[in-house]
């Protein structure tokens, strides 16, 4: 018997095609952004709306994660924006290697930004580096308070969480303590920003727009 | 189910370090981070499914679990977090900073039969 001491990642080789993603957007100097959150709580509609009210100004390109269906890929494409559709066929999330192929694809040179708008699923997405510069992690109020304890692996790694759907606060549709997620979100992670929007109202939508225009001057 | 990915990339490192050694694995130990969990039943469920009809068929895993570290601000206390409830056990404070998390790592294997053994 012989034991060999290994100490290898076990995600290298997602790791390596993370980095050719890293290597290929720093070429053309594009910051680039992994949108993550459960399955409904408007990542889509939050992008189109994005799109819509930064367009010409800033030009965003869309790669777009689903287990089946380009549903969403059409959504961008109606925008004018370009999209690449990755359908898993079941896997709960994107990984690196699928996002090279769509980074070929996509015409990366004549955009400013690129967003990869993960699998609906709040847990594994957040394991697997695609090479972008941040995570960006939605809930909607809907989904209740008590997610950043209860998944607390998304919230630790996002450098931004955008709490939608902050409209249906108002009719008293929902009870949620946005103060409560503040607390614990910045109790894993006390560098996160996080913007209250309605991504159907636009409320709130500027400050995350401020955010987003920063990042590109923070990259040239 | 990330978990099978994570399996088919354990059996692959596994795998390649097999053929350099020439042996068959027996025993391997992995470890992961408190934010990068893995569950060890749904794991050990995926890695043998995708272990069937290769060499790692078999083979008994162990995965260690590394807590998550912090340093408390306000008296200095290295300790273990819990994430869901996050206070010092020094000082009972909740200001305190975080260390990196760690990641997915194969940490060794056991063979047998390893190549000067044949000979």
């Amino acid at each position: 018997m012989e034991k060999v001491d290994v100490g290898r990642k076990i995600l290298s080789a997602n790791e390596t095609y993370a980095l050719k993603n890293r290597q290929l957007l720093d070429r053309y100097g594009k910051p680039c952004f992994n949108l993550i959150s459960s399955p409904g709580s408007g990542k889509t509609t939050l992008l189109v709306r994005t799109i819509t009210d930064l367009m010409p100004t800033l030009r965003i390109g869309v790669i777009e994660g689903d287990l089946q269906t380009d549903i969403d890929a059409e959504r961008i494409r109606a925008t004018k924006a370009p999209a690449i559709q990755i359908n898993t066929d079941g896997a709960c999330h994107l990984s690196a290697s699928q996002v090279n192929r769509a980074l070929e694809k996509l015409p990366v040179e004549s955009l400013d930004i690129v967003v990869i708008e993960n699998v609906g699923n709040l847990v594994c997405p957040s394991a697997f580096e695609l090479g972008e510069d941040g995570k960006i992690v939605v809930l909607s109020v809907a989904e209740g308070d008590d997610k950043p304890v209860k998944y607390p692996g998304i919230f630790a790694k996002s450098k931004v969480l955008l709490v939608n759907k902050i409209d249906m606060l108002k009719g008293g549709f929902v009870e949620f303590d946005l103060d409560r997620v503040r607390s614990d979100a910045r109790k894993l992670n006390e560098a996160i920003e996080i913007f209250p929007v309605s991504a159907r109202t636009g409320e709130g939508m500027q400050n995350w727009y401020d955010w987003l225009t920063r990042q590109l001057r923070r990259r040239s | 189910m990330h978990e099978a990915t994570v399996a088919q990339s354990l059996i692959e490192a596994i795998l390649r370090e097999a053929e350099k050694r020439r042996g068959r694995p027996v025993r391997a130990k992995m470890s992961c981070g408190e934010l990068n969990k893995i569950n060890d039943e749904v794991f050990t469920f995926a890695f043998e499914a995708v272990a069937k009809g290769t060499l790692c068929d078999g083979m008994t895993l162990r995965i260690e679990h590394k807590p998550l570290q912090a340093r408390c601000r306000t008296c200095g206390e290295m300790f273990a977090v819990d994430v869901s409830n996050t206070r010092c056990p020094g000082c009972e404070g909740g200001d305190f900073e975080l260390l990196p998390d760690a990641p997915l790592v194969l940490e060794e294997i056991e063979f047998e039969g390893a190549e000067d053994g044949e000979g």
